[in-house]
């Protein structure tokens, strides 16, 4: 099993799909799920095979593609990367099963969906799997299109004008980074000759002042994208447009190229300049967890609150990640893994509450925990995993997050902190008014989770209890990368402070 | 250390239970109830058992742990799902699975007409296996896991009955004020990782005298934070009255025997920061005495007999959070007064709970009266609860809160007294409230409503209630003779076997405290003796309208952090709107250079959001500062 059959697999499916009439629904959906479990299970026979302990990247290819501007295609993973492609070659078909209709009903046909989503995968997998910065860069931009038109195409509301400052905000900082990109590309042609190898651009000799420039190119195309405050507007509005499953994918894959991004490039090909803007990225970081986390408390829409807890949670893994600590890096990764799972659980809940009601208000909900109790019950159990219930996976990555932060920056740990007593409030608040409380009228007769929907939750839950209690296979593979992450950047963990000269 | 391999079974037993009866749904209606009270029943036994092998080994080899599995690995941060069984730790197994199992059994009749019953045995076992947790991890990182599993259950617990807001409400501020006790938790554990690289009990303690006082202090005092969450203690109290919405049997188990004497454990199983930090020593002192007055004063002015217990509960955790605030001294008193509290006041919670079901669930004491003619076993059990908890020799209580004044005033010179006179202020207080219930409860005139036909429960109520009963008795003589429990713990709590100094000669403080409890009980026979309205007076002095309204904490909370913290909330989302997605789009405008940004650009719009910017990157520079610092 490679790297490239396995992305190629969703854009085989998707070829297969246009050969389809458009008024094939069913088989349509049949063909794309199918397409997207064997992505899935081709991608855990390829996990089986990967070697914990071996440095560097793995299952290796590289393919000549513009030699004369020295690019390749060129694929390989290691810890973090293997985890992400876990990530959303797991999500695709259970957004898939979950919004079994949401396909229908939209601007475009059912087909044009289906090929979006597939296409989108395709994508996801290259961009993670990458390691040549062209080919990295050409999928995070294409990546817009198909979900610019998932979001245009299929949302709810001011969908159009949600797709639209969606893509704005992309391509801005789509373009910094472009202006990055070349710097580099003319860097490296100086020193060692043209190439987008991304383990040669690791060793090159940046003066002080350029490689900020090039770092901030970066950063702030990946601070737009796993948006960190004051640069996340875009993200509640593509959120509460957005179908439930396209906001899974959004906010639970394809936000994470934009944490993944800081580990891969901005912290990796960047360390001096890292370092120098870590004071202010730890502090927009803090900033984000918070702000986050009290703008989900204000939110009367249920989509729109889910979209604020994730600023809060990306905060927490944008400072792991600058804590330049094992425990904040592993802890960001594994943070990344979790947020997709819980977030989707959120998600598919509240859009099968939303659907069931026709309405995203919270307030519109009420008593749920009588009328449809297997409902209630996963939108709550997704609840507790978005406020880091220890027992649950997020509580694993969360405090490794803290507990990375406070050894290097203790304020910065302790308000961050301040973030789990508001994620009790912005959870429990709608999960009183949407499923305590009297039955609201025009709920009595809500149905209960059916057999599909329940087949869509019951892994993603599993995945949140089980990494709860046993988060080593993950973190078995995340650590080497993490640790690898720390040594590129020169740092090395602060030792306790007694018995700490071992 | 040994090892053993039994002691996962006190949690696996339970903890499989509890999922069987939720995944099983409906189906296991019918048996869902005895099924959760047999496996409660054998994690007893599991207890027992333990219990007796540990006691039949050296004192220095009492101790064994099993480790599980490797939870969290990452650098230096190595956590392992790993469990102690010391002789403090088996004290609190006994006290969860006994008392327990006792109010499983309760229960099955309690809440027999109940349509969610079979919901409500999953999660009493749930608890069950969370407390147990608690007790038995082998470091902060475990104890966590079932602090917040213990703070789940209580949650769903109080709002069991969440179809009325109210309730709902209660379990929502239970869940949240204990979050910030649990801010306090996480600190602390992130200060033992920076300071000792460990974040097991024995990993700190090992190193516990290498570190500054600072350090020492710090994670003392957060760890206070916590314990006053969990525990109902100042200033985190305000959510145990709520709490009162869940069903009585709950009540008994998770808001008074067990769940919230959690913060007594924290604070006694970290003995060894707390006797290297004197200051977050006088802290957990302050707050004992504070939180045993402030409680006992409520209990003064409640009329409903489930809040007045609860207020009673708050007290007398704050006598055990005041024996903690003692080091070596107090420890074994603190735990000798939980176990005691655990009998007296579930057997009176249960009680209650009999009283209400008798009354058609009224709780208002002043709708009871004359109730000790038609309920004589509930007023029997309930008594000798009563006898213990005010601390009449030789019930239970007598001896522990006793020894807890004792080592007040041990703590010599002014300070000494000042706070033995507060133990002894808090124990006239208390013998008044308690007479109070009592008499308003089971003596004097009928008030009842004219639909009221009380009765004694079933057996299978009463049962526990007398078992309870017989160890508001005797538990606290068997406890205290020959130094019983200080002897059992000392290896825990008291490595060197410090020598305690007597200020005052125990006869005298044993006077003393008897002298409190007649006071008490005579002011409280003079007030209700005799025919009592079936209302409560309103021609009151503004000092029972504070104690009626909780001594304002409510009001507090509310002016301090809920209303600040709502429109801080809205002025946000505002700000969201308008200013940062306004920049952006005004930023934009301009960019494009259209004429409508032109137009824009003359009245000053982006400027004026330029001016923002300007402040908010001066503020975000502050902050920059402050953080990393």
């Amino acid at each position: 099993m490679t790297l490239s059959i396995i992305a190629a697999l969703p854009l085989l499916g998707a070829l297969l799909l246009t050969t389809l009439k458009q008024g094939q629904v069913e088989s349509i959906k049949r063909i794309a799920l199918g397409s997207s479990l064997a992505t899935l299970a081709a991608t855990v026979l390829l996990a089986s095979n990967f070697e914990i302990d071996r440095p560097g990247f793995q299952f290796v290819e590289s393919y000549s593609w513009i030699p004369a501007l020295g690019i390749n295609f060129q694929l390989g993973i290691d810890g973090i990367s293997l985890i992400l492609i876990l990530l959303s070659t797991i999500l695709v078909p259970v957004v898939l099963v979950s919004g079994w209709y949401e396909s229908e009903g939209g601007r475009f046909s059912v087909k044009t969906f289906y090929v979006l989503v597939l296409v989108l995968e395709t994508m996801m997998i290259g961009v993670f799997a990458a390691t040549d910065l062209f080919l990295f860069y050409i999928l995070f931009e294409a990546m817009l299109v198909p979900v610019y038109f998932l979001i245009g195409g299929f949302g709810t509301g001011a969908r159009q004008a949600a797709a639209v400052k969606f893509l704005l905000y992309s391509l801005f900082g789509g373009l910094l980074m472009l202006a990055s990109i070349i710097g580099l590309y003319v860097i490296s042609s100086n020193q060692i000759g043209r190439t987008f190898d991304i383990s040669a651009l690791g060793t090159l000799q940046i003066d002080n002042l350029t490689e900020n420039f090039l770092f901030l190119g970066f950063f702030i195309a990946f601070a737009i994208k796993a948006p960190l405050w004051p640069l996340h507007t875009w993200l509640p509005d593509a959120a509460k447009s957005a179908t439930p499953g396209t906001s899974i994918l959004l906010l639970g894959v394809l936000d994470k190229v934009g944490t993944f991004g800081m580990i891969r490039y901005c912290v990796e090909l960047f360390p001096d300049a890292a370092k120098t803007f870590t004071p202010l990225i730890i502090t927009l970081s803090v900033i984000s967890i918070i702000y986050g986390a009290i703008l989900a408390i204000g939110q009367r829409d249920i989509k729109g609150l889910i979209a604020f807890t994730s600023i809060s949670h990306f905060g927490f893994i944008t400072m792991g990640i600058f804590a330049m600590t094992t425990q904040g890096n592993s802890g960001a990764s594994l943070y990344m893994l979790n947020h997709g799972f819980s977030t989707a659980a959120l998600f598919m809940t509240a859009g099968w509450m939303i659907s069931r009601r026709r309405s995203s208000t919270i307030a519109d909900f009420g008593g749920l925990q009588r009328v449809t109790p297997l409902l209630a019950w996963s939108f709550f159990i997704a609840g507790m995993s978005s406020l880091a219930l220890p027992g649950l996976s997020s509580f694993v990555s969360e405090f490794l997050v803290l507990v990375g932060t406070y050894t290097r920056y203790p304020i910065a740990a302790i308000i961050g902190t301040i973030g789990i007593i508001l994620a009790a409030l912005y959870i429990l608040i709608p999960v009183q008014r949407a499923l305590h409380g009297p039955v609201t009228e025009g709920n009595d007769g809500l149905p209960d989770l059916n057999r599909r929907e329940l087949i869509a939750i019951a892994p993603i839950i599993a995945l949140i209890i089980g990494l709860g209690f046993y988060p080593k296979p993950a973190l078995d593979v995340i650590n080497p990368a993490a640790k690898a992450t720390i040594t590129k950047a020169g740092m090395a963990d602060p030792l306790p402070t007694v018995g700490g000269e071992k | 250390m040994n090892t053993s391999t039994n002691i996962v079974y006190l949690i696996a037993l339970p903890l499989f239970s509890s999922a069987l009866l939720m995944l099983l749904g409906r189906k296991a209606d019918k048996w869902g109830h005895i099924f959760a009270t047999l496996i409660s029943a054998s994690a007893f036994f599991v207890g027992v058992t333990e219990f007796f092998a540990m006691r039949s080994r050296p004192e220095e080899a009492r101790a064994v742990t099993q480790k599980l599995f490797t939870w969290i690995s990452v650098g230096d941060f190595q956590v392992d799902a790993s469990l102690l069984l010391d002789q403090l730790s088996i004290a609190f197994v006994l006290l969860i699975t006994g008392v327990g199992t006792l109010i499983h059994i309760y229960s099955i009749a309690y809440m027999s007409h109940d349509r969610d019953r079979r919901r409500f045995f999953a999660y009493l076992n749930f608890f069950i296996a969370a407390m147990l947790l608690l007790v038995l991890g082998d470091s902060y990182l475990n104890l966590y896991v079932g602090w917040e599993g213990v703070g789940l259950a209580s949650y769903l617990l109080i709002g069991f009955w969440n179809q009325k807001p109210e309730y709902a409400t209660a379990a929502k501020k239970a869940f949240v004020m204990n979050r910030v006790g649990d801010f306090g938790l996480s600190i602390a554990i992130m200060i033992g990782f920076a300071t000792f690289g460990s974040v097991s009990f024995s990993g700190i303690e090992e190193k516990v005298g290498g570190a500054g006082e600072t350090a020492l202090t710090a994670m003392g005092l957060m760890l206070l934070l916590a314990a006053a969450g969990k525990s109902a203690q100042f200033p985190l109290q305000a959510w145990l009255g709520d709490a009162m919405a869940g069903p009585t049997p709950v009540s008994a188990l998770i808001h008074a025997a067990t769940m919230v004497t959690a913060g007594v454990y924290l604070i006694t199983r970290s003995n060894f920061i707390f006797d290297n930090a004197p200051t977050a020593q006088l802290a957990v002192v302050m707050i004992g005495i504070i939180t045993l007055l402030f409680g006992a004063v409520i209990g003064t002015a409640k009329d409903d007999i489930k809040k007045a217990l609860a207020a009673s509960t708050m007290s007398q955790i704050g006598y055990m959070i005041l024996a903690t605030g003692f080091g070596p001294a107090g420890y074994a008193f603190a735990i000798m007064h939980l176990l005691t509290h655990g009998f007296f006041k579930a057997g009176m919670f249960l009680g209650a709970g009999s009283v209400m079901h008798g009354m058609n669930d009224e709780v208002n004491m002043r709708k009871y009266g004359g109730l000790a003619k038609f309920m004589p076993i509930t007023s029997i059990t309930f008594g000798l609860g009563y006898l213990a908890i005010i601390g009449v020799p030789p019930f239970a209580g007598f001896y522990s809160k006793d020894k807890i004044i004792e080592t007040a005033f041990n703590a010599g010179g002014v300070q000494g007294v000042i706070f033995g006179g507060a133990a002894l202020l808090g124990a006239v207080i208390t013998a008044f409230y308690m007479t109070r219930v009592m008499l308003l409860t089971f003596a004097g005139n009928k008030r009842w409503a004219s639909d009221a036909h009380p009765h004694e429960s079933p057996f299978l109520m009463w049962a526990p209630m007398a078992v309870l009963a017989i160890g508001s008795v005797a538990s606290g003589y068997l406890l205290y003779s020959g130094k019983a429990i200080v002897k059992w713990l000392a290896p825990v709590v008291d490595k060197d076997h410090h020598e305690h100094v007597e200020f005052l000669p125990p006869i005298v403080v044993t006077t003393l405290a008897i002298v409190a409890v007649l006071i008490g009980v005579s002011i409280a026979l003079l007030k209700y003796r005799g025919e009592q309205s079936d209302s409560a007076p309103s021609d009151v002095s503004i000092w029972t309208r504070f104690a009626r309204r909780d001594l304002l904490q409510d009001d507090a909370n509310e002016f301090l952090f809920m209303r600040p913290g709502q429109e801080v909330t809205k002025a946000l989302v505002v700000t969201d709107e308008r200013v940062i997605d306004g920049a952006v789009r005004g930023v934009a405008a301009s960019a494009v250079g259209s004429a409508r940004g032109l137009r824009k650009l003359q009245t000053g719009y982006v400027r004026n959001y330029a001016l923002l910017i300007l402040i908010g990157a001066a503020l975000i520079l502050a902050a920059i500062w402050v953080v990393t610092i």
